[in-house]
């Protein structure tokens, strides 16, 4: 039997759901920004914790393990070195070319590097929290990537903090084009198989028989989010559907966004 | 249950929710996060008041939403919803036994996901769902179930810590002592 202690309770949670759901979009970020903060302790001692371990690991790496990984870091510093000097001579020679054709020059690429600090408490999201936030300077739809390739894209920015939507999660589509073919298409959200977050679902703009196995996914740079030519991914198998009216791939992320730690953020 | 043991509560809320979003637990294999906020719920609903429940509820509710790219409140009413049925049908439900402590967290944990997903789907939101969601729930649900009977007994450990013992009460009572006769008496 409910008493009126039950029916006001009940009144009060509903009325209270409701007026945070309606809250306007601004709103609700500075509201989940200010519950979250509780949380800044806990992400501080992990933090220490993480740079207590890292120096523990320091002090117990032998010096030959050390030495052999700076003369292997040292010839990969010199062959991206050449690699560096042939993409200055190719940037020179498209701004020229732009420049030619009176298209807006392309400007340079921010890099900024940001530790992967929390995973969405849920299933049915895709996103990943990172220590950096508006006070770095970062702001929503800036792009986020590993060594690998493609991460996702910034969808809140807090003042120390910001959650990136990561590639196969609602907010965040990406427009791509199929290195070989060409062909364009859009990444969709969700999982196509169990477990398997590396796997997404690319929808083709029109039926493309050139499509197959092994071709390399990369972003078109259309929809004015993510620049072209950042890598996304493998394709693993194609299909057809509304009567071959589509093609629809599955691809194979080329960051494994389950075992993020770092990740590189993209900004102007 | 004492003023510890609230604290401790809303404590084990606050670092559980924290620890969903930090360790991988089953993510590499099923994208599953260990969380127990359902069964934690569950624990207040059975053992404290209505208040309790309710503050533990919207608590909770917001922490996950804070964290998460749900809208804010999303959550809130699922896991109130949760410990205002338990604790409305508590005498219903054998709470001492580890059985029944067992099926009320694997019911909690499989409930306020699809609770959330219900609230989510009135919103504009557009969660990653499909064919594996069912197989998230019931893992979920396992989840808690487990947790459920663990949580009753280690809030039982740290009531019986912090809390006081109870005085034991002799039956000895002085106008009832039987005064022997002096026949009795001893020689």
């Amino acid at each position: 039997m409910l008493k009126r202690t039950h029916y006001l309770a009940l009144a009060g949670v509903g009325l209270l759901t409701l007026a945070l759901l309606n809250l306007p979009e601004s709103l609700q970020t500075r509201v989940k920004s200010a519950i979250g903060a509780s949380f800044l302790p806990l992400f501080g001692i992990r933090a220490a914790s993480d740079a207590l371990l890292d120096r523990a690991g320091y002090q117990v790496l032998p010096r030959s393990t050390l030495i052999d990984n700076l003369l292997r870091l040292e010839r990969e510093n010199a062959e991206l070195r050449v690699t560096a000097l042939q993409g200055a001579d190719a940037l020179a020679e498209n701004q020229r070319l732009r420049a030619t054709l009176g298209a807006a020059p392309r400007g340079p690429w921010h890099l900024k590097l940001a530790r992967v600090v929390g995973r969405d408490p849920t299933t049915w999201w895709r996103t990943l929290q990172i220590n950096l936030g508006s006070r770095d300077n970062l702001k929503p739809d800036h792009v986020v990537m590993s060594g690998a390739g493609l991460v996702g894209r910034i969808s809140q920015a807090g003042l120390t903090h910001s959650q990136v939507a990561l590639v196969g999660d609602a907010e965040c589509g990406v427009a791509v084009v199929v290195k070989e073919t060409r062909d364009l298409g859009i990444i969709k959200p969700g999982q196509t198989l169990l477990g398997d977050g590396g796997l997404v679902e690319m929808t083709l703009l029109q039926n493309c028989p050139g499509i197959m196995a092994g071709q390399v996914v990369l972003t078109s740079g259309l929809g004015g989010v993510f620049p072209a030519g950042l890598p996304v991914g493998t394709i693993v198998d194609t299909r057809n559907e509304d009567g071959n009216v589509f093609t629809t791939a599955r691809v194979r992320l080329s960051a494994n966004l389950n075992r993020l730690e770092e990740v590189w953020v993209l900004t102007p | 249950m004492n003023r510890f043991t609230r604290i401790f509560l809303f404590l084990a809320m606050w670092l559980s929710v924290f620890a969903q979003t930090q360790f991988q637990g089953l993510r590499d294999l099923v994208q599953v996060p260990i969380a127990i906020s359902p069964a934690l719920v569950s624990y207040a609903a059975l053992t404290h008041g209505l208040g309790v429940t309710l503050s533990l509820g919207i608590l909770g509710g917001l922490w996950v939403d804070s964290l998460s790219a749900s809208p804010v409140g999303v959550s809130v009413l699922p896991l109130f919803l949760l410990g205002f049925t338990l604790h409305l049908q508590r005498h219903l439900i054998l709470r001492d036994q580890g059985f029944a402590q067992f099926w009320v967290g694997l019911g909690a944990g499989a409930g306020v996901p699809l609770l959330t997903l219900g609230v989510l789907s009135l919103t504009r939101s557009q969660p990653v769902t499909g064919g594996f969601t069912v197989i998230h729930l019931l893992l979920l649900g396992m989840i808690n179930g487990v947790a459920c009977p663990f949580l009753f007994r280690m809030f039982d450990f740290l009531h019986r810590v912090f809390d006081y013992r109870p005085l034991t009460t002799s039956s000895f009572r002085p106008d009832r002592e039987t005064v022997r006769g002096r026949q009795f008496r001893p020689r």
